[in-house]
């Protein structure tokens, strides 16, 4: 089987997601079409180089309607001989687009694709798309649908998890990101981003803040009154998990992910790629893997996503020198942290969605890519990223440099 | 003989009343269906005709569909009863949607007659559903009447287009009230609410609704869902409104349904998929999802339970048939505390003249008070009036004078549960009141026969259990002693439907029939946390099966004294053969830390200052560790089910029990067993017997004899049998 490289990973700089964000009057095609331009920048990639463009997002409608990937490409500086399609794996969108393009050059479908991901959260809002699975009652019923923030606070509560923990969890985040933000980690990936006279409308991430456990214990939780009052799923949640008496609901604003504008693009290719267009490789995609998982609880993919991906790679978790996982929620972290009885340290090392932001569809990808700038700034040989995904699933990749 | 007379008066306007022969109420009959239609297709295709009224003949307009038309058109079926159902109810959507579009040229909407529906009292159901596919419904403006469909209440919904009707009429959140919880209400709240267009004096009914047929315009004969650019009101699913309504309803829905009634998912799934369609396809759907829950076991198991059989007790189906009318003038009720005071306010209520007695006035006042409270509360409410306050009070006379019983033709002894005392109470009694006299008691635990001892008339002594509030629950155990007579029997059940509640006749033995099987439920609860199962997994297991409280909450509710005490007696009665000291060793324990129940705002669970519950009490875990290893919530399903599905089986193996549809009906009105099952039996059938008898071998090995498979059930699941296989014939000859 032929191997899959990264060539190269870009991602915007990630605003926040609402009316006040620096990225909410750029189009989500504009957001897309820079990114893709930065990758093609940095990588000469003129003329008809890659397969596809294969882009995360997840709310596809409106502006993100229609096949954004074509129009991302028709409205970028790429060769229109270059096709697009949008996928939607949720959360894992991005990371997604990239196991499918590396998947495809490893099966011989080509030398070379982009894969990555736009979401803009502020213009496109999260649920607008609508949904069978929470409003079809027989589908709704059958899957025992609640929303995430429920999901996250049943795996909070059947796991043991308190507020203090995944508090804690938060502002080591925000701590994690400031510095690393301080420290110019992010430099490599993120580009500015320019309108089109090239000002420049963003440089960097705007929504890692200071906190502390005092602030963050301030905040009301999120999804209590959905759980305990209307329309009441936490009784939906009990038919699930009987055993629980009650959900724990411990998660707030601050440590949960936050809405975000952002998009990211990985350069994924096969040997001759690189050789042929003068680029080096800067890691190996080793092993992919997806995965379903019981939908109420939704949010614990990325523990049997991480089993299955290492399965596949032959490895076993003591391997794996660094770790992304997607801060979806603080407990989804904590899981992973407990199921693997992981060291901290090797985790998210510098902060995650929590401190930044999780723009949906892009997401995937920008972890990915930073989890490459960590291996190669602290010199580490293998890293896997996954995430946890909407209706229960998850995903994962192994890099592995070369 | 038809059930619709059809007539046209001079001006051209038919008049087509529905009048069923012999019944004091119309309900549709699978006849009268065709009826129907053929008096619409005279209405359609009489040029001379120019519209008509649909009314009744009677009081009311109807109160429903007649259940069986569902049984025949399975039965029918032969061996597809789904296609049956199907083709059945698409011909009722048939008839409806035609009085609806009335002749009208299918592009320009033009052309139709009106068809107005005039409704002069109670309209439920199909009563509804036929108005509701008029062009108009006028209501006369009878406070009394009822207006609504309450199908959900016995576990279907409304399926002859009520449900499709209503949601584009109303929206869905309006229409929730009435199509999820069966809401019922006065014309005047009918027409407030949309409903039904508009309310007369009784008197102008006919005259108005004429007046309307007559005055008709075209586009006021239009439904707005056949008219251009209709918008569902409140939003169509996935318009952002009603998307938040739908996801909110599944939700809502799901919980509170605990997963276990099918009918009002399927509405609800009726009502979301029929939103996104064109309204003939709406009905094509929600025939199908009607048929689906008409077909789940769950739904005849209800409107069997909770229908055909509860109505058919409250009609004396097991009343000794040759007894004359023995309805209560006088009843006398001693012993003024909870229970005596319950039952003096619910005798008055029907209209019985009481004597309330205990030993002190003060006692029996305080009986008293317990009706006027309940009347000033009802009167707060608007469920009560003064006039009906004063009427109540004027019939209860409390007293200690023994002597006013004199007359009585009925008595409730309801005094403290002790042999010595109610036997002292029945002599002194029955030399006061004369010969006729029935005499009951309102015992929970004593054998009747036992008590009846003491009796001149062992032949006229009998038990009345009620449960406890006694204003409230609405089954009522009777017992019939070893020597009890016809009479007393009959005299108990024409009482109790004069009090309006489902009664049902056990014979005596240990804890009668309710008690029998509620006891080893609860037990099997707290043995289960001595064993180191979670309490939440107890709790949470039953709430699974559909109880509304689990056990540890019922002993709550109930109080851990009154489980000491029973326990004391029961070991006290059966000697070393008693099974029950594990459930002992908690109970005792928790009385001795003071953790009585609900009463003492301490028991299984934490309660807040204002006695509402906080939680598993945390304490409970500390003596009883929770054990690493749980159990699959499936085994504790069962354990809880089959602790009192078994005890029914033996109180009708044993005689107990004469007729499964009382043990049906006994267990969810007194304990509210699993409704959505129907009943003990009803569930043991869904399970089929030889699944249920594996199980009971399965709980046998690993727990015990307690889940022995009963000779009966054993018989069965060989034969391949089930209850209501066996027993019908039984049952109806009863």
């Amino acid at each position: 089987m032929t191997d899959a490289y990264i060539y190269d990973a870009v991602r915007s700089p990630r605003g926040k997601g609402k009316k006040d964000g620096t990225l909410h009057e750029v189009t989500a095609a504009r957001l897309s079409a820079e990114t893709l331009n930065e990758l093609k920048r940095r990588n000469n990639l003129e003329g008809h180089v890659v397969e596809d463009v294969i882009w995360g997002n997840v709310t596809q409608v409106g502006e993100q309607g229609a096949c954004l990937a074509r129009s991302a490409v028709l409205y970028s500086d790429l060769d229109e001989r270059i096709p697009g399609v949008s996928i939607n794996r949720f959360c894992a969108s991005g990371l997604e687009a990239v196991n499918m393009a590396a998947n495809q050059v490893r099966g011989g479908a080509g030398d070379a694709y982009i894969a990555g991901g736009v979401e803009s959260m502020s213009r496109v809002p999260m649920g607008s798309d609508g949904g069978a699975i929470a409003a079809d009652p027989f589908l709704a019923a059958k899957t025992y649908f609640v929303p995430q923030g429920i999901s996250a606070d049943i795996i909070a509560t059947e796991y043991g998890f308190s507020r203090d923990d995944c508090d804690a969890y938060a502002v080591e985040s925000q701590k994690r990101a400031a510095a690393a933000r301080a420290a110019g980690r992010f430099e490599k990936s993120v580009y500015t981003l320019r309108d089109q006279n090239g000002l420049a409308i963003m440089s960097e991430d705007e929504m890692i803040r200071e906190t502390n456990m005092q602030t963050l214990g301030g905040l009301n939780p999120s999804f209590a009154m959905m759980g305990e009052q209307m329309p009441g799923f936490d009784a939906v949640a009990l038919l699930k998990y009987p055993h629980l008496e009650k959900i724990n609901h411990v998660h707030h604003a601050g440590n949960s992910s936050g809405i975000a504008d952002g998009s990211a693009a990985v350069l994924i290719g096969n040997k001759e790629f690189g050789e042929r267009h003068g680029i080096k490789p800067r890691a190996r995609i080793k092993a992919t893997s997806k995965v379903g998982t019981d939908p109420t609880i939704m949010l614990t993919g990325p523990v049997p996503a991480t089993e299955r991906v290492l399965a596949a790679a032959g490895m076993g978790i003591g391997d794996i020198d660094l770790f992304e996982v997607n801060e979806a929620f603080a407990s989804v972290v904590l899981r992973f942290l407990q199921a693997f009885n992981a060291d901290h340290d090797k985790v998210n090392v510098n902060g995650g969605a929590i401190a930044m932001g999780h723009p949906l569809g892009a997401t995937g990808a920008m972890i990915l890519g930073a989890l490459l700038d960590e291996m190669e700034r602290s010199d580490r040989e293998t890293g896997l990223a996954t995430l946890c995904i909407g209706s229960g699933m998850g995903a994962a990749t192994i890099l592995e440099r070369v | 003989m038809a059930d619709f007379n059809y007539s046209v008066d001079a001006d051209g306007v038919a008049t087509i009343s529905w009048d069923v022969p012999g019944k004091s109420m119309n309900v549709l009959s699978y006849a009268a269906l065709e009826e129907l239609n053929g008096h619409i297709d005279t209405v359609l295709a009489d040029e001379a005709v120019k519209g008509a009224i649909i009314t009744s003949g009677k009081k009311d307009f109807a109160g429903g569909m007649d259940l069986n038309v569902i049984a025949q058109m399975k039965e029918d079926a032969g061996d597809d009863p789904a296609k049956g159902l199907f083709d059945g109810i698409m011909q009722m959507h048939g008839v409806l949607r035609k009085i609806e579009r009335a002749g009208m040229d299918v592009k320009t909407n033009k052309g139709g007659k009106p068809i107005v529906a005039a409704l002069p009292g109670i309209a439920l159901g199909i009563g509804l559903e036929i108005p509701l596919a008029c062009h108009r419904i006028i209501a006369a403006d009878n406070p009394k009447a009822k207006i609504g469909l309450p199908e959900i209440l016995v576990g279907i919904f409304p399926g002859a287009g009520g449900t499709t009707r209503l949601v584009r009429k109303m929206g869905a959140m309006a229409a929730a009230p009435f199509l999820l919880e069966g809401k019922t209400v006065a014309p005047a709240k009918a027409k407030s609410a949309g409903l039904i267009d508009e309310v007369v004096a009784p008197e102008e009914l006919q005259a108005r609704a004429k007046e309307w047929v007559l005055n008709a315009k075209d586009a006021d004969i239009v439904k707005p869902w056949d008219a251009k650019g209709y918008k569902m009101p409140g939003g169509a699913p996935y318009h952002p409104a009603g998307f938040q309504t739908y996801v909110g309803a599944a939700a809502m829905i799901h919980g509170k349904t605990a997963g276990v009634y099918p009918a009002a998912k399927a509405l609800l799934s009726a009502a979301y998929e029929g939103a996104m369609v064109p309204f003939d396809d709406a009905l094509r759907v929600e025939c199908r999802w009607f048929v689906n829950v008409l077909m789940h076991p769950s739904s005849s198991a209800m409107i069997r339970s909770l229908f055909i059989n509860k109505q058919a007790l409250e009609k004396g189906a097991v009343r000794p048939k040759d007894v004359a009318d023995q309805s209560v003038k006088k009843v006398g009720v001693l012993g003024a505390g909870m229970m005596g005071a319950g039952i003096a306010l619910v005798s008055a209520m029907a209209g019985m003249e009481v004597v309330l007695i205990d030993q002190n006035q003060e006692a029996a006042d305080r009986g008293k008070s317990y009706s006027e409270t309940y009347l000033d509360k009802g009167i707060a409410r608007k469920k009560a009036t003064p006039e009906k306050k004063e009427a109540v009070l004027g019939a209860i006379t409390a007293t200690t004078d023994l002597e006013a019983l004199k007359g009585a033709d009925l008595i409730i002894e309801a005094v403290f549960e002790d042999v010595g005392v109610k036997a002292e109470m029945t002599k002194k009694v029955e030399a006061v009141v004369g010969e006729d006299c029935i005499f009951a008691t309102n015992t929970s635990t004593l054998p009747i026969t036992e008590l009846a001892k003491a009796s001149e008339r062992p032949d006229g002594f009998i038990g009345i259990h009620f449960f406890s509030p006694v204003e409230k629950m609405m089954l009522v155990e009777i017992i019939k002693g070893k020597e009890t007579g016809d009479r007393a029997v009959a005299k108990a059940l024409d009482y109790v439907r004069q009090i309006r509640k489902t009664p049902i006749v056990v014979n005596d033995a240990r804890f009668f029939y309710c008690n029998r099987c509620i006891i080893p439920y609860i037990n099997e609860g707290i043995r289960m946390v001595g064993e180191g199962v979670s309490p939440a997994l107890v709790e949470g297991a039953a709430r699974l099966l559909g109880f509304p409280v689990g056990p540890l909450q019922l002993v709550d509710e109930t109080s851990v004294e009154l489980g000491v005490k029973i326990a004391k007696a029961t070991k006290a009665a059966m000697g070393d053969a008693y099974p029950d000291g594990a459930v002992d060793d908690i109970i005792f324990w928790m009385a001795d830390e003071g953790r009585m129940g609900r009463k003492a705002n301490a028991g299984f669970y934490d309660y807040d200052a204002k006695g509402k519950r906080a939680g598993l009490w945390a304490g409970l875990g500390e003596k009883f560790a929770v054990a690493d290893e749980q159990p699959d919530v499936t085994e504790v399903k069962h354990r809880l089910m089959m602790s009192q599905v078994l005890e029914a089986v033996r109180a009708l193996e044993e005689g107990v029990l004469e007729d499964i549809r009382e043990g049906d009906v006994g267990a969810i009105l007194a304990w509210g067993f699993a409704p959505w099952s129907g009943g003990p039996f009803s569930w043991l059938d869904m399970l089929g017997a030889p699944y249920a008898a594996e199980v009971c071998d399965q709980l046998t090995e690993k727990f015990g004899p307690r889940f022995s498979t009963p000779a009966l059930l054993r018989e069965m699941a060989e034969e391949g049998e089930g209850f209501y296989e066996r027993f019908d014939e039984s049952a109806d000859a009863a």
